[in-house]
Protein backbone atom coordinates (compact mmCIF):
# COMPACT_ATOMS: atom_id res chain seq x y z
CA UNK A 1 0.00 0.00 0.00
CA UNK A 2 1.26 3.63 -0.83
CA UNK A 3 2.00 5.72 2.42
CA UNK A 4 -0.36 8.42 2.18
CA UNK A 5 2.41 11.65 3.60
CA UNK A 6 5.81 10.58 3.81
CA UNK A 7 9.15 12.29 4.47
CA UNK A 8 12.69 10.81 3.57
CA UNK A 9 15.91 12.22 5.19
CA UNK A 10 14.08 16.05 5.09
CA UNK A 11 16.29 18.77 6.63
CA UNK A 12 14.99 22.37 7.37
CA UNK A 13 17.04 25.05 8.26
CA UNK A 14 15.87 28.49 9.47
CA UNK A 15 19.17 30.58 8.52
CA UNK A 16 22.01 28.11 9.23
CA UNK A 17 20.95 26.06 11.86
CA UNK A 18 18.83 23.02 11.17
CA UNK A 19 15.30 23.15 12.58
CA UNK A 20 14.62 19.61 11.54
CA UNK A 21 17.51 17.34 10.53
CA UNK A 22 17.50 14.00 8.66
CA UNK A 23 13.86 13.64 9.76
CA UNK A 24 11.63 10.45 7.84
CA UNK A 25 8.25 9.79 8.96
CA UNK A 26 5.75 7.80 6.97
CA UNK A 27 1.58 7.91 7.46
CA UNK A 28 -0.43 5.29 6.19
CA UNK A 29 -4.50 5.38 5.83
CA UNK A 30 -6.09 4.99 9.31
CA UNK A 31 -2.95 6.23 11.24
CA UNK A 32 -2.94 7.99 14.03
CA UNK A 33 0.38 9.45 14.67
CA UNK A 34 0.69 11.91 17.62
CA UNK A 35 4.09 13.95 18.08
CA UNK A 36 5.36 14.79 21.27
CA UNK A 37 8.27 17.18 22.17
CA UNK A 38 9.07 20.04 24.09
CA UNK A 39 8.69 23.93 22.65
CA UNK A 40 10.59 24.85 19.80
CA UNK A 41 11.45 21.49 18.99
CA UNK A 42 10.24 21.79 15.46
CA UNK A 43 6.59 19.88 15.63
CA UNK A 44 4.92 23.02 13.66
CA UNK A 45 7.49 23.53 11.41
CA UNK A 46 7.63 19.30 10.59
CA UNK A 47 3.68 20.18 9.22
CA UNK A 48 4.24 22.69 7.63
CA UNK A 49 6.78 20.94 5.50
CA UNK A 50 4.21 18.40 4.86
CA UNK A 51 2.30 20.96 3.14
CA UNK A 52 4.67 22.90 1.58
CA UNK A 53 4.93 26.24 3.70
CA UNK A 54 8.76 25.02 4.29
CA UNK A 55 10.52 23.78 1.67
CA UNK A 56 13.17 21.51 2.67
CA UNK A 57 17.32 22.22 2.06
CA UNK A 58 17.44 18.23 1.28
CA UNK A 59 15.68 15.12 1.40
CA UNK A 60 12.04 14.33 0.07
CA UNK A 61 8.13 15.22 0.46
CA UNK A 62 6.01 12.90 -0.77
CA UNK A 63 2.33 13.14 -0.87
CA UNK A 64 -0.13 10.31 -2.05
CA UNK A 65 2.78 8.84 -3.72
CA UNK A 66 4.18 12.22 -5.29
CA UNK A 67 7.30 13.81 -4.58
CA UNK A 68 6.57 17.34 -4.30
CA UNK A 69 9.02 20.02 -4.52
CA UNK A 70 7.49 22.57 -7.00
CA UNK A 71 4.44 24.73 -5.70
CA UNK A 72 1.96 23.36 -8.41
CA UNK A 73 2.74 19.92 -7.28
CA UNK A 74 2.08 20.88 -3.35
CA UNK A 75 -1.18 23.09 -4.53
CA UNK A 76 -2.57 19.86 -6.45
CA UNK A 77 -2.10 17.64 -3.14
CA UNK A 78 -3.20 20.34 -0.51
CA UNK A 79 -7.11 19.39 -1.05
CA UNK A 80 -6.67 16.46 0.70
CA UNK A 81 -5.01 17.67 3.40
CA UNK A 82 -6.80 19.32 6.19
CA UNK A 83 -4.32 21.48 8.53
CA UNK A 84 -5.73 23.06 11.59
CA UNK A 85 -3.22 26.42 12.72
CA UNK A 86 -2.86 26.87 16.43
CA UNK A 87 -4.35 30.00 16.21
CA UNK A 88 -8.06 29.51 15.10
CA UNK A 89 -8.28 33.15 13.81
CA UNK A 90 -5.63 33.20 11.27
CA UNK A 91 -7.55 30.62 9.72
CA UNK A 92 -11.43 32.05 10.00
CA UNK A 93 -11.20 35.05 7.88
CA UNK A 94 -14.46 35.26 6.01
CA UNK A 95 -17.32 37.17 8.00
CA UNK A 96 -19.84 34.40 8.41
CA UNK A 97 -19.33 30.70 9.64
CA UNK A 98 -20.96 29.58 6.95
CA UNK A 99 -19.14 31.62 3.88
CA UNK A 100 -15.86 30.60 6.25
CA UNK A 101 -16.83 26.76 5.93
CA UNK A 102 -17.38 27.06 2.45
CA UNK A 103 -14.85 29.08 1.05
CA UNK A 104 -12.49 25.21 0.84
CA UNK A 105 -15.67 23.69 -1.09
CA UNK A 106 -15.72 27.14 -3.62
CA UNK A 107 -12.04 26.89 -4.64
CA UNK A 108 -12.02 22.61 -5.02
CA UNK A 109 -14.52 23.76 -7.83
CA UNK A 110 -18.18 23.72 -6.29
CA UNK A 111 -21.18 26.36 -7.35
CA UNK A 112 -22.30 28.52 -4.11
CA UNK A 113 -25.15 26.57 -3.47
CA UNK A 114 -23.32 22.92 -3.28
CA UNK A 115 -20.39 24.47 -0.97
CA UNK A 116 -23.16 26.06 1.46
CA UNK A 117 -25.30 22.92 0.84
CA UNK A 118 -21.78 20.98 2.30
CA UNK A 119 -20.74 23.40 4.90
CA UNK A 120 -24.50 23.30 6.64
CA UNK A 121 -23.73 19.44 6.18
CA UNK A 122 -20.54 19.84 8.09
CA UNK A 123 -21.75 21.92 10.85
CA UNK A 124 -24.84 19.72 11.38
CA UNK A 125 -22.27 16.72 11.67
CA UNK A 126 -20.25 18.51 14.58
CA UNK A 127 -23.35 19.96 16.30
CA UNK A 128 -22.76 23.56 15.66
CA UNK A 129 -25.27 23.46 12.55
CA UNK A 130 -27.34 26.87 15.47
CA UNK A 131 -23.72 28.96 14.23
CA UNK A 132 -24.04 29.26 10.76
CA UNK A 133 -25.15 32.21 10.54
CA UNK A 134 -23.00 33.81 13.43
CA UNK A 135 -19.97 36.64 12.38
CA UNK A 136 -16.87 34.67 12.98
CA UNK A 137 -14.74 37.05 15.44
CA UNK A 138 -17.80 36.74 17.83
CA UNK A 139 -17.05 33.24 18.60
CA UNK A 140 -16.01 31.82 21.79
CA UNK A 141 -12.48 29.94 21.53
CA UNK A 142 -13.76 26.60 21.04
CA UNK A 143 -16.53 27.14 18.60
CA UNK A 144 -13.88 28.82 16.13
CA UNK A 145 -12.15 25.82 16.79
CA UNK A 146 -14.79 23.58 15.61
CA UNK A 147 -16.17 25.90 13.13
CA UNK A 148 -11.94 25.74 11.87
CA UNK A 149 -12.22 22.31 11.48
CA UNK A 150 -15.61 22.49 9.74
CA UNK A 151 -13.95 24.40 7.43
CA UNK A 152 -11.46 21.40 6.85
CA UNK A 153 -14.25 18.68 6.94
CA UNK A 154 -16.17 20.29 4.27
CA UNK A 155 -12.76 19.86 1.60
CA UNK A 156 -13.62 15.87 2.76
CA UNK A 157 -9.82 15.57 3.69
CA UNK A 158 -7.92 12.31 3.67
CA UNK A 159 -5.61 13.42 6.44
CA UNK A 160 -5.74 15.99 8.78
CA UNK A 161 -2.69 17.69 10.23
CA UNK A 162 -3.48 18.80 13.86
CA UNK A 163 -1.26 22.12 15.63
CA UNK A 164 -2.85 21.75 19.31
CA UNK A 165 -6.19 21.67 18.53
CA UNK A 166 -7.32 21.82 22.11
CA UNK A 167 -5.26 24.92 22.93
CA UNK A 168 -8.30 27.56 24.65
CA UNK A 169 -11.43 25.11 23.80
CA UNK A 170 -13.14 24.95 26.69
CA UNK A 171 -15.33 21.61 27.61
CA UNK A 172 -18.27 21.35 25.89
CA UNK A 173 -16.79 22.33 22.42
CA UNK A 174 -13.70 20.33 23.72
CA UNK A 175 -15.93 16.98 23.49
CA UNK A 176 -17.00 17.61 20.52
CA UNK A 177 -14.12 17.99 19.25
CA UNK A 178 -12.64 14.91 20.50
CA UNK A 179 -16.43 13.13 19.05
CA UNK A 180 -15.49 14.57 16.06
CA UNK A 181 -11.77 13.78 15.64
CA UNK A 182 -12.46 10.17 17.09
CA UNK A 183 -14.95 9.84 14.17
CA UNK A 184 -12.65 11.37 11.23
CA UNK A 185 -12.01 7.68 9.24
CA UNK A 186 -8.74 9.44 7.56
CA UNK A 187 -5.44 9.50 8.87
CA UNK A 188 -3.95 12.12 11.24
CA UNK A 189 -1.00 13.95 12.76
CA UNK A 190 -1.48 15.87 15.98
CA UNK A 191 0.55 17.73 17.49
CA UNK A 192 -0.25 18.51 21.23
CA UNK A 193 0.80 18.77 24.45
CA UNK A 194 -2.62 17.68 26.39
CA UNK A 195 -1.20 13.83 27.15
CA UNK A 196 -4.96 12.33 28.16
CA UNK A 197 -6.33 13.77 24.27
CA UNK A 198 -3.45 12.48 22.54
CA UNK A 199 -3.35 8.66 24.23
CA UNK A 200 -7.28 8.66 23.90
CA UNK A 201 -6.87 9.77 20.21
CA UNK A 202 -3.21 8.65 19.00
CA UNK A 203 -2.51 5.08 17.60
CA UNK A 204 1.22 5.70 17.32
CA UNK A 205 3.41 8.31 18.93
CA UNK A 206 7.19 9.75 17.87
CA UNK A 207 8.99 12.08 20.28
CA UNK A 208 10.86 14.82 18.63
CA UNK A 209 13.62 16.93 20.15
CA UNK A 210 16.19 19.01 18.90
CA UNK A 211 14.78 18.77 15.23
CA UNK A 212 15.46 14.72 15.24
CA UNK A 213 12.29 11.98 15.64
CA UNK A 214 12.31 9.06 17.57
CA UNK A 215 9.64 6.29 18.13
CA UNK A 216 7.41 6.52 20.84
CA UNK A 217 5.67 4.23 22.66
CA UNK A 218 1.96 4.71 24.21
CA UNK A 219 0.74 2.70 27.31
CA UNK A 220 -1.40 3.40 29.98
CA UNK A 221 -1.16 2.43 33.04
CA UNK A 222 -3.33 2.69 36.18
CA UNK A 223 -2.20 5.56 38.70
CA UNK A 224 -3.73 5.73 42.06
CA UNK A 225 -5.01 9.20 41.65
CA UNK A 226 -6.57 12.04 43.92
CA UNK A 227 -6.97 15.84 42.72
CA UNK A 228 -8.80 18.85 44.43
CA UNK A 229 -12.46 19.46 42.89
CA UNK A 230 -14.24 23.12 43.36
CA UNK A 231 -17.83 22.45 43.73
CA UNK A 232 -20.17 25.69 44.67
CA UNK A 233 -22.63 25.45 47.94
CA UNK A 234 -25.87 24.29 47.61
CA UNK B 1 -40.00 51.86 7.26
CA UNK B 2 -36.10 50.96 6.92
CA UNK B 3 -35.75 47.93 4.55
CA UNK B 4 -33.96 44.77 6.31
CA UNK B 5 -32.30 43.97 2.96
CA UNK B 6 -29.21 45.43 3.32
CA UNK B 7 -28.38 46.11 -0.47
CA UNK B 8 -31.26 47.96 -0.17
CA UNK B 9 -30.58 49.68 2.83
CA UNK B 10 -27.29 50.98 1.48
CA UNK B 11 -28.82 51.87 -2.10
CA UNK B 12 -31.59 54.12 0.11
CA UNK B 13 -28.41 55.69 2.71
CA UNK B 14 -26.22 56.40 -0.89
CA UNK B 15 -29.32 57.88 -2.91
CA UNK B 16 -30.76 59.77 0.65
CA UNK B 17 -27.15 61.17 1.36
CA UNK B 18 -27.19 62.82 -2.14
CA UNK B 19 -30.16 63.85 -1.74
CA UNK B 20 -29.63 65.81 1.29
CA UNK B 21 -26.12 67.23 -0.43
CA UNK B 22 -28.66 69.08 -2.60
CA UNK B 23 -30.87 71.07 -0.77
CA UNK B 24 -30.20 74.37 -1.45
CA UNK B 25 -33.07 76.15 0.84
CA UNK B 26 -33.19 76.37 4.66
CA UNK B 27 -36.93 75.16 4.89
CA UNK B 28 -36.52 72.06 2.62
CA UNK B 29 -33.24 70.97 4.62
CA UNK B 30 -34.87 71.07 8.11
CA UNK B 31 -37.75 69.30 6.73
CA UNK B 32 -35.56 67.03 5.34
CA UNK B 33 -33.41 66.83 8.84
CA UNK B 34 -36.53 66.43 10.68
CA UNK B 35 -37.56 63.22 8.88
CA UNK B 36 -33.56 61.88 9.57
CA UNK B 37 -34.84 62.70 13.29
CA UNK B 38 -37.60 60.83 13.30
CA UNK B 39 -35.85 57.89 11.22
CA UNK B 40 -32.77 57.91 13.22
CA UNK B 41 -35.12 57.13 16.33
CA UNK B 42 -37.16 54.41 14.62
CA UNK B 43 -34.09 53.06 14.22
CA UNK B 44 -33.57 52.47 18.13
CA UNK B 45 -30.06 52.32 17.52
CA UNK B 46 -27.11 52.02 20.66
CA UNK B 47 -26.45 54.55 23.15
CA UNK B 48 -22.95 54.81 22.02
CA UNK B 49 -24.21 55.25 18.46
CA UNK B 50 -25.68 58.64 19.67
CA UNK B 51 -22.65 59.54 20.89
CA UNK B 52 -20.46 59.37 17.91
CA UNK B 53 -22.63 62.38 16.32
CA UNK B 54 -20.73 64.34 18.27
CA UNK B 55 -17.70 64.25 16.06
CA UNK B 56 -19.90 65.48 13.67
CA UNK B 57 -21.91 68.30 15.52
CA UNK B 58 -17.98 69.46 16.92
CA UNK B 59 -17.06 70.28 13.22
CA UNK B 60 -21.49 71.37 12.31
CA UNK B 61 -20.34 74.12 15.49
CA UNK B 62 -16.58 75.27 13.98
CA UNK B 63 -18.87 76.18 10.68
CA UNK B 64 -21.74 77.81 13.12
CA UNK B 65 -18.59 79.88 14.52
CA UNK B 66 -16.48 80.95 11.44
CA UNK B 67 -18.68 81.15 8.56
CA UNK B 68 -21.06 84.08 9.46
CA UNK B 69 -17.75 85.91 9.54
CA UNK B 70 -16.56 84.79 6.23
CA UNK B 71 -19.69 85.48 4.24
CA UNK B 72 -20.02 89.25 3.04
CA UNK B 73 -23.82 90.59 3.72
CA UNK B 74 -25.82 92.71 5.79
CA UNK B 75 -24.21 92.57 9.43
CA UNK B 76 -25.91 91.62 12.11
CA UNK B 77 -23.13 91.68 14.77
CA UNK B 78 -19.35 93.23 14.99
CA UNK B 79 -16.78 92.14 17.10
CA UNK B 80 -14.22 95.17 16.55
CA UNK B 81 -12.84 94.67 13.17
CA UNK B 82 -14.55 91.62 12.15
CA UNK B 83 -18.56 91.29 11.24
CA UNK B 84 -20.87 88.22 11.28
CA UNK B 85 -23.52 88.38 8.17
CA UNK B 86 -27.37 87.11 7.88
CA UNK B 87 -26.44 85.46 4.76
CA UNK B 88 -23.40 83.70 6.60
CA UNK B 89 -25.46 82.81 9.44
CA UNK B 90 -28.43 81.60 6.81
CA UNK B 91 -25.55 79.36 5.28
CA UNK B 92 -23.80 77.58 8.27
CA UNK B 93 -27.53 77.00 9.32
CA UNK B 94 -28.34 74.88 6.17
CA UNK B 95 -24.86 73.33 5.87
CA UNK B 96 -25.34 72.24 9.85
CA UNK B 97 -28.93 71.29 8.45
CA UNK B 98 -27.60 69.13 5.66
CA UNK B 99 -24.82 67.59 7.45
CA UNK B 100 -26.39 66.38 10.50
CA UNK B 101 -29.12 65.00 7.94
CA UNK B 102 -26.92 62.82 6.50
CA UNK B 103 -25.20 61.72 9.55
CA UNK B 104 -28.68 60.84 10.94
CA UNK B 105 -29.88 59.13 7.49
CA UNK B 106 -25.92 56.74 7.95
CA UNK B 107 -26.47 56.33 11.82
CA UNK B 108 -30.46 55.44 11.11
CA UNK B 109 -29.79 52.94 7.78
CA UNK B 110 -26.16 51.64 8.77
CA UNK B 111 -25.27 52.03 12.45
CA UNK B 112 -27.41 49.22 13.75
CA UNK B 113 -25.90 46.86 11.41
CA UNK B 114 -22.41 44.59 12.10
CA UNK B 115 -20.13 46.27 9.40
CA UNK B 116 -18.60 42.67 8.11
CA UNK B 117 -21.90 42.11 7.14
CA UNK B 118 -22.08 44.54 4.56
CA UNK B 119 -19.51 42.85 2.73
CA UNK B 120 -21.56 40.24 1.03
CA UNK B 121 -24.66 43.41 0.04
CA UNK B 122 -21.78 45.14 -1.57
CA UNK B 123 -20.42 42.15 -3.49
CA UNK B 124 -24.40 41.86 -4.51
CA UNK B 125 -24.38 45.69 -5.99
CA UNK B 126 -21.61 44.39 -8.23
CA UNK B 127 -18.76 46.55 -6.35
CA UNK B 128 -15.33 45.37 -7.65
CA UNK B 129 -14.14 42.16 -5.75
CA UNK B 130 -11.29 42.95 -4.74
CA UNK B 131 -12.29 46.29 -2.87
CA UNK B 132 -15.15 44.49 -0.86
CA UNK B 133 -12.44 41.57 -0.63
CA UNK B 134 -10.25 44.51 1.31
CA UNK B 135 -12.83 45.93 3.31
CA UNK B 136 -14.01 42.74 4.83
CA UNK B 137 -10.41 40.97 5.33
CA UNK B 138 -9.65 44.54 7.48
CA UNK B 139 -12.60 44.86 8.98
CA UNK B 140 -12.09 41.40 10.55
CA UNK B 141 -8.64 41.85 11.43
CA UNK B 142 -8.59 45.59 12.82
CA UNK B 143 -10.50 44.06 15.93
CA UNK B 144 -7.48 41.67 15.86
CA UNK B 145 -4.63 44.19 16.05
CA UNK B 146 -6.87 46.74 18.05
CA UNK B 147 -6.84 43.85 20.80
CA UNK B 148 -3.49 43.41 20.56
CA UNK B 149 -2.79 47.10 20.42
CA UNK B 150 -4.56 47.04 23.96
CA UNK B 151 -2.69 43.98 25.86
CA UNK B 152 0.74 45.94 24.66
CA UNK B 153 -0.28 48.75 26.27
CA UNK B 154 -1.89 47.24 29.23
CA UNK B 155 1.49 45.34 29.40
CA UNK B 156 3.40 48.56 29.67
CA UNK B 157 0.88 50.26 32.11
CA UNK B 158 1.47 47.29 34.33
CA UNK B 159 5.40 47.50 34.31
CA UNK B 160 4.66 51.51 35.37
CA UNK B 161 5.30 52.82 32.27
CA UNK B 162 3.75 56.46 32.35
CA UNK B 163 3.67 58.44 28.64
CA UNK B 164 5.63 61.76 29.22
CA UNK B 165 7.33 64.15 26.70
CA UNK B 166 10.66 62.09 26.86
CA UNK B 167 13.51 60.10 24.88
CA UNK B 168 12.40 57.15 26.72
CA UNK B 169 8.50 57.38 25.86
CA UNK B 170 9.15 57.57 22.22
CA UNK B 171 11.27 54.92 22.05
CA UNK B 172 8.72 52.80 24.18
CA UNK B 173 6.19 53.65 21.55
CA UNK B 174 8.23 53.50 18.86
CA UNK B 175 8.88 49.89 19.53
CA UNK B 176 4.95 49.31 20.64
CA UNK B 177 3.91 50.44 17.16
CA UNK B 178 7.09 48.27 15.54
CA UNK B 179 5.91 45.49 17.39
CA UNK B 180 2.26 45.94 15.97
CA UNK B 181 3.39 46.15 12.86
CA UNK B 182 5.67 42.78 12.73
CA UNK B 183 2.36 41.25 14.25
CA UNK B 184 0.06 42.33 11.99
CA UNK B 185 2.90 41.56 9.19
CA UNK B 186 3.39 37.85 10.32
CA UNK B 187 -0.83 37.13 10.94
CA UNK B 188 -0.92 38.84 7.55
CA UNK B 189 1.74 35.51 6.57
CA UNK B 190 0.06 33.09 8.34
CA UNK B 191 -3.65 34.28 6.73
CA UNK B 192 -2.26 34.16 3.40
CA UNK B 193 -0.91 30.30 4.11
CA UNK B 194 -4.48 29.29 5.89
CA UNK B 195 -6.00 30.67 1.97
CA UNK B 196 -3.34 28.96 -0.17
CA UNK B 197 -3.70 25.40 2.00
CA UNK B 198 -8.08 25.71 1.49
CA UNK B 199 -7.02 26.36 -2.16
CA UNK B 200 -7.38 29.65 -2.32
CA UNK B 201 -7.33 30.99 -6.18
CA UNK B 202 -8.77 34.17 -6.40
CA UNK B 203 -12.67 33.27 -5.59
CA UNK B 204 -13.96 34.68 -1.85
CA UNK B 205 -17.09 33.44 -1.37
CA UNK B 206 -19.45 35.98 -0.39
CA UNK B 207 -22.98 34.50 0.38
CA UNK B 208 -25.94 34.65 -1.45
CA UNK B 209 -28.34 37.12 -0.11
CA UNK B 210 -32.17 36.63 -0.52
CA UNK B 211 -34.25 38.73 -3.14
CA UNK B 212 -35.46 41.74 -1.15
CA UNK B 213 -38.97 41.17 -0.20
CA UNK B 214 -42.12 43.40 -0.64
CA UNK B 215 -41.49 44.85 2.94
CA UNK B 216 -38.45 46.00 1.87
CA UNK B 217 -39.14 47.16 -1.81
CA UNK B 218 -41.93 49.51 0.25
CA UNK B 219 -39.42 50.80 2.77
CA UNK B 220 -36.94 51.61 0.02
CA UNK B 221 -39.57 53.26 -2.34
CA UNK B 222 -40.80 55.26 0.68
CA UNK B 223 -37.59 56.59 1.73
CA UNK B 224 -36.28 57.91 -1.73
CA UNK B 225 -39.42 59.03 -2.49
CA UNK B 226 -39.56 61.18 0.57
CA UNK B 227 -35.78 61.99 -0.78
CA UNK B 228 -37.28 63.14 -4.19
CA UNK B 229 -40.51 65.18 -2.51
CA UNK B 230 -37.58 67.39 -0.25
CA UNK B 231 -35.82 67.89 -3.62
CA UNK B 232 -38.65 68.24 -5.27
CA UNK B 233 -39.84 71.21 -2.56
CA UNK B 234 -36.43 72.72 -3.10
CA UNK B 235 -36.48 73.59 -6.19
CA UNK B 236 -40.03 74.84 -6.45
Amino acid sequence: MIPLLSLSDVRVCRGESPVLDAVSLTLRSRDRLAIVGPNGAGKTTLLRTLVGLERPASGRVRLFGQDCTTEAEFRAARPRIGFLFQDSDDQLFCPTVLEDVAFGPLNTGCTLPEAEARGRETLAALGIAHLAERVTHRLSGGEKRLVCLAGLLAMRPEVLLLDEPTNGVDAANGARLRAALAGFDGAMILVSHDEGFVSELATRALLIAGGRLTEAEIHTHPHLHAHPHLHPHP
Amino acid sequence: MIPADLRLRLLAAVLLVLAASQLAHLGPALAALALALILALAARPDRALWRRLRHVEGFVALLLLTLPFAVPGAPLLTLGPLSASLEGLARAALLAAKVTTAALVLLALLGTVEPIRLGAALHALRLPEPLVRLFVLTLRYLGLIGDEARRLREAMRARAFRARTDRHTWRSFGNLIGMLLVRALDRARRVEEAMRLRGFSGRFPHAALAAPTARDWTGFALLTGLAAAALLLDRL
